[in-house]
């Protein structure tokens, strides 16, 4: 009997072993749930990147769903998601930039060689609106509805597979609340 | 041809698959041999969709079609075509794809060479590896298709290959890792057939050598090549870092080389039945659990790839599946198994039984180190990391216990060896060894300006000289007797293996010990001496290439005022993805390597510059291929090819277990 | 009792001790060597021990790299957006390494609570943090009171 019961040994340690490896996928170091999410976007007022005399506020964010994507000529992830943008803006959905803590001329250049999908950008050269966003680092991504609320917000590369999982149904709904009224 | 070919290709394959996985099967059950017989071709068929993906993914990289996504992340039109095909496996989709492959290849491989084993048991192998290839081609469609396109807006170029994996060493480590990984699926499955077929005989051990060998001679190759890519290209002089990626190959070669030791005793004497069936379903679990870890993200290390939950899931669910039902069946079958035979306490069955606890003694602390910062994680026990000096405080004294066994084992007898004779055989070794290994020291001491007397290179130069000795004079004795030729090719096999281990623990113990760094400040025309080496800092140039910027310098090395070699290490800043690239200059020895990295500048002419002489460090991977070779050579024992026709199986007691149902 | 059981019971019993020392002597090792990863806050809070092997990691505080001159010796700034750790390192930094970037540092703290450091780690691959890091920065941001005395100084930079 005893030896029949050392032959299940090998399955028993497994079933103890595998919950462990379970929890620690569940653990996703990457994830960083927002601050913001739920809030209002922080008041600013900062100039627009391409039109220096321009000032722009949080009610120029308003009235259409939004996405905000924090980016940098520094920011080397920023190049990789950048065609992702593009092809989103083609496709009619409102982008604001908002260019953290960099130099005016680079950053316009930056744009006019990748092409330009923001509707206009933010110029936050000293990352005050940064700050008060809680910005970990560039390349981030928020989705503000028509009011101006963050409802969600993404950390890292914005690309096919981030949007098709985490924005696009996001998006869709918000859109689908401002038309139904 | 277009990645949509591949794209179905793949489909077809996974469809063959499922029927491989189910039809031989089901007629091992109805004792339907038409059924049987549909494995090998299944199988085959199998193999040359797979492989036709494969070549249409290349196709993709060979032609630049930057419309599939993955070409366009790791390849650029300006790579050199080598890499291209490279680039294929660099990362995870395709590097799966392989996988697949060289799963496809494998069981092709059985299909083929199984002609003389009976058929149900050939149709129960097939069909285990098949549900092994279904596994992983759903993996591969549902979650990393490599073929995904990025249309209607495809990029102008891609974004090229990491220049870490531009290299000689990608084109070869990976290849050669997965024919062992995969490779240990086969074990796995003739396990398995054995457990359903309740034959655990020693015609089934001699069936399953081969095959495990190959596989481990694989493994080793895969992880010598690893070992030595890291050391050349990292640039910094390190050749194994404890890694839990580097672990997650460590363990499978680990119990693999247990498995390779106890299928022998199972062959030749009929005992550690059990044992080796746990240890076949063991090795491909723990590259399962390798490919887990490396996949899923859950660990931090310098390998691993990007990392996605979902893939972790599906893994882990496959893994869970694989293993949990692989040992609920050797729960319910293992009373079946009966070993026959005793054997003495001095006897090579007993060293066999030492040499196994001591390799799974190892693989379970590796797996414990690896494991226990995700463990501690789960449970909120806070972030840990374990760092080496744990590993080596386990791993050294265990190797050691090993090299110590193994120099006895090689003039030991199976069943019972008589103890006084045995004593009378390592005697001289023994006293040679330690007489070489206590003596020199005293002269390496002032060879390499290391201060005094190294305690530890003695005991390293003992245990390698017992094993090279006990395993040299044996084969005097043996071969003393007139009869060269009539010893078997799995004896110079194994006597090459051993010495392999050998200087492979020569190789690390003395780098280790005797190796000098220093990390140092040097201007334009400074000298640094290290072990007897002047090292001078001479020249400092940049130049172009299509792809980097180069800053290259020049040091010259003298010994004793005679110019011995110029070393030219490099600084590389590639363009495409900003990389920095420390290409270390190398002059390659038998008993030495020299070795200089440059840090970084430090004003107009100095940098921070790493010097190294690295003594025998050549050995760790010389040892490696000696061991490789070890196992090709008792691969290669005629036993194997011994042709006998089906029909003497099917009456024989081996055949037992044909047509039971 | 049967001779045969006897002799069984009493390998039963060598396989229980021995396994049993074994896995205590691992345990007790990997408690000795596994380093402890703590935040640049916690280490400001004195939660983290002095003259143990730890980890910490951060963000490359912009401008606070130093080199001693004529030396390899370094001094960073890390920080988690809520405290700062001074590093003092010597030795050659990795290649990846730069202000703005993460780093996670191995070392043990002196008694004026400077790391001193004896590996440093960094790595930037497209999105890459290394996990540790992300985690730290999140714990500082659950603290709203401790990010308000954040210096001035951006933590996350070219």
């Amino acid at each position: 009997m005893s030896n029949r019961l050392v032959l299940f040994a090998p399955l028993l340690v497994f079933t103890v072993f595998a919950p462990v490896l379970w929890l620690a996928l569940e653990r996703d170091p990457q994830e960083l749930p927002s601050a913001r999410e739920g809030q209002l976007f922080p008041d600013f007022s900062l100039s627009q990147l391409v039109d220096a005399s321009k000032t722009l506020q949080a009610e120029d964010l308003r009235g259409e769903v939004t996405l905000v994507n924090v980016w940098a000529t520094w920011c080397y992830a920023c190049t990789l998601e950048h065609p992702m943008l593009n092809e989103l803006a083609t496709e009619g959905i409102k982008i604001v930039g908002l260019n953290y803590k960099d130099d005016r001329a680079a950053a316009i250049q930056w744009l006019e060689r990748r092409g330009d999908p923001y509707a206009f950008t933010i110029f936050d050269e000293h990352g005050s609106l940064g700050l008060d966003l809680g910005v970990y680092g560039a390349p981030e991504t928020y989705l503000l509805d028509a009011k101006g609320m963050v409802q969600y917000r993404r950390v890292g590369v914005l690309d096919e597979r981030v949007w098709r999982d985490d924005f696009a149904s996001r998006y869709t709904e918000l859109v689908l609340a401002e038309e139904n009224g | 041809m277009s990645p949509e070919f591949g794209h179905v290709a793949l489909i077809v394959g996974l469809c063959l698959a499922v029927i491989q996985s189910a039809v031989p099967m089901c007629g091992t059950y109805f004792g339907a041999p038409r059924w049987m017989h549909m494995g090998r071709s299944l199988a085959l068929g199998h193999a040359v969709f797979v492989m036709l993906a494969f070549i249409s993914l290349t196709a993709a990289f060979l032609t630049d079609d930057f419309s599939v996504r993955y070409v366009a992340q790791h390849s650029n039109s300006l790579l050199p075509t080598q890499y291209k095909v490279s680039a294929v496996w660099s990362a995870h989709e395709g590097s799966l794809l392989l996988w697949s492959l060289v799963l496809a290849l494998w069981s092709a491989a059985v299909a083929v060479f199984s002609k003389t084993l009976p058929l149900v048991f050939v149709a129960r192998v097939l069909s285990v590896l098949g549900m092994i290839a279904v596994g992983f081609g759903l993996f591969i469609l549902l979650t990393s298709n490599p073929f995904e396109r990025t249309l209607p807006f495809p990029p102008m170029d891609g974004s090229d290959l990491n220049p870490l994996l531009q290299d000689i060493g990608l084109i070869l480590h990976p290849p050669f890792l997965y024919m062992g990984y995969v490779g240990l699926s086969v074990p796995f499955a003739f396990a398995i057939a054995a457990l359903l077929g309740q034959q655990f005989d020693s015609a089934w051990a001699r069936w399953c050598r081969p095959w495990i060998n190959i596989a481990w001679v694989f493994l080793t190759v895969g992880i010598t090549l690893g070992s030595w890519w890291a050391y050349y290209e990292l640039g910094w002089g390190g050749w194994w870092f404890w890694d839990p990626v580097e672990n997650a190959s460590l363990m499978p070669w680990l119990t693999a080389t247990a498995l390779v030791h106890s299928v022998a005793a199972t062959e030749k004497r009929g005992v550690f039945r059990s044992w080796t069936l746990l240890l076949a379903i063991f090795a491909f679990s723990l590259s399962l659990l390798g490919t887990f870890l490396v996949r899923s993200g859950v660990l931090t290390s310098v390998h691993a790839f990007a990392s996605d939950p979902e893939r972790g899931e599906f893994i882990l669910l496959f893994l869970c599946l694989v293993i949990g039902s692989s040992f609920l069946l050797f729960a319910l079958r293992g009373p079946a198994i009966r070993s026959r035979t005793g054997f003495s306490g001095v006897s090579r069955e007993t060293l066999l039984l030492v040499n196994n606890l001591i390799l799974i003694t190892s693989t379970a602390m590796i797996l414990l180190g690896t494991l226990y910062p995700l463990i501690a994680d789960a449970l909120d026990w806070g972030k840990i990391s374990v760092g080496p000096p744990y590993f080596n405080f386990f791993f050294v004294p265990l190797s050691l216990l090993l090299l110590a066994s193994l120099g006895v084992s090689v003039s030991s007898r199976w069943r019972h060896t008589d103890p006084s004779g045995l004593r009378q055989k390592i005697k001289l070794p023994l006293i040679a060894s330690i007489l070489l290994g206590v003596l020199l020291p005293v002269p390496m001491a002032s060879w390499y300006d290391n201060s005094g007397y190294a305690p530890s290179a003695a005991v390293t130069l003992i245990f390698t000289f017992w094993v090279l000795g006990a395993s040299l004079h044996d084969a005097l004795i043996k071969t003393a007797s007139g009869n060269l030729m009539k010893l078997p090719a799995s004896y110079w096999g194994m006597l090459c293996a051993h010495c392999g281990i050998a200087i492979c623990a020569l190789g690390v113990g003395l780098s280790t010990i005797y190796g000098v760094q220093r990390d140092i400040r040097m201007d334009l025309g400074d000298s640094i001496i290290l072990a007897g080496y002047r090292f001078e800092f001479r020249d400092i140039r940049q130049f172009n290439q299509p792809n980097y910027v180069a800053t290259q310098a020049e040091f010259a090395v003298y010994v004793g005022g005679v110019l011995e070699r110029t070393l030219s290490p490099e600084k590389r800043h590639y363009h495409a993805g900003g990389e920095v690239m420390t290409e270390a200059g190398i002059d390659a020895g038998l008993t030495r390597d020299l070795y200089v990295s440059l840090g970084e500048p430090l004003g107009s002419s100095s940098w921070s510059v790493r010097v190294q002489v690295k003594p025998f460090v050549r050995c760790i991977w010389l040892g490696g291929l000696l061991v490789a070779l070890g196992g090709i050579l008792a691969t290669a024992d005629k036993r194997y090819r011994r042709r006998r026709s089906p029909k003497q199986l099917f009456t024989g007691s081996s055949g037992r277990a044909s047509y039971e149902k | 009792m049967h001779p045969v059981r006897k002799q069984r019971l009493q390998w039963i019993l060598l396989i229980l001790v021995a396994t049993s020392i074994g896995i205590g002597l691992v345990v007790y090792t990997l408690r000795q060597n596994a380093n402890y990863f703590y935040t640049p806050s916690q280490i400001a809070s004195g939660v983290a021990p002095l003259g143990v092997a730890l980890r910490a990691g951060g963000m490359v505080t912009k401008g606070s790299l130093h080199r001693i001159a004529d030396s390899l010796e370094v001094s960073f700034d890390v920080s988690d957006g809520a405290a700062r750790l001074r590093v003092h390192f010597t030795g050659i930094l990795p290649d990846l390494f730069a202000e703005g970037q993460a780093a996670v540092v191995t070392g043990k703290l002196d008694d004026q609570s400077i790391m001193r450091a004896t590996q440093v780690l960094a790595k930037h691959d497209e999105n890459y943090m290394p996990p540790e890091v992300a985690d730290a920065m999140l714990e500082a941001y659950k603290r709203p009171d401790e990010r308000a005395r954040v210096d001035e100084e951006p933590y996350y930079e070219p």
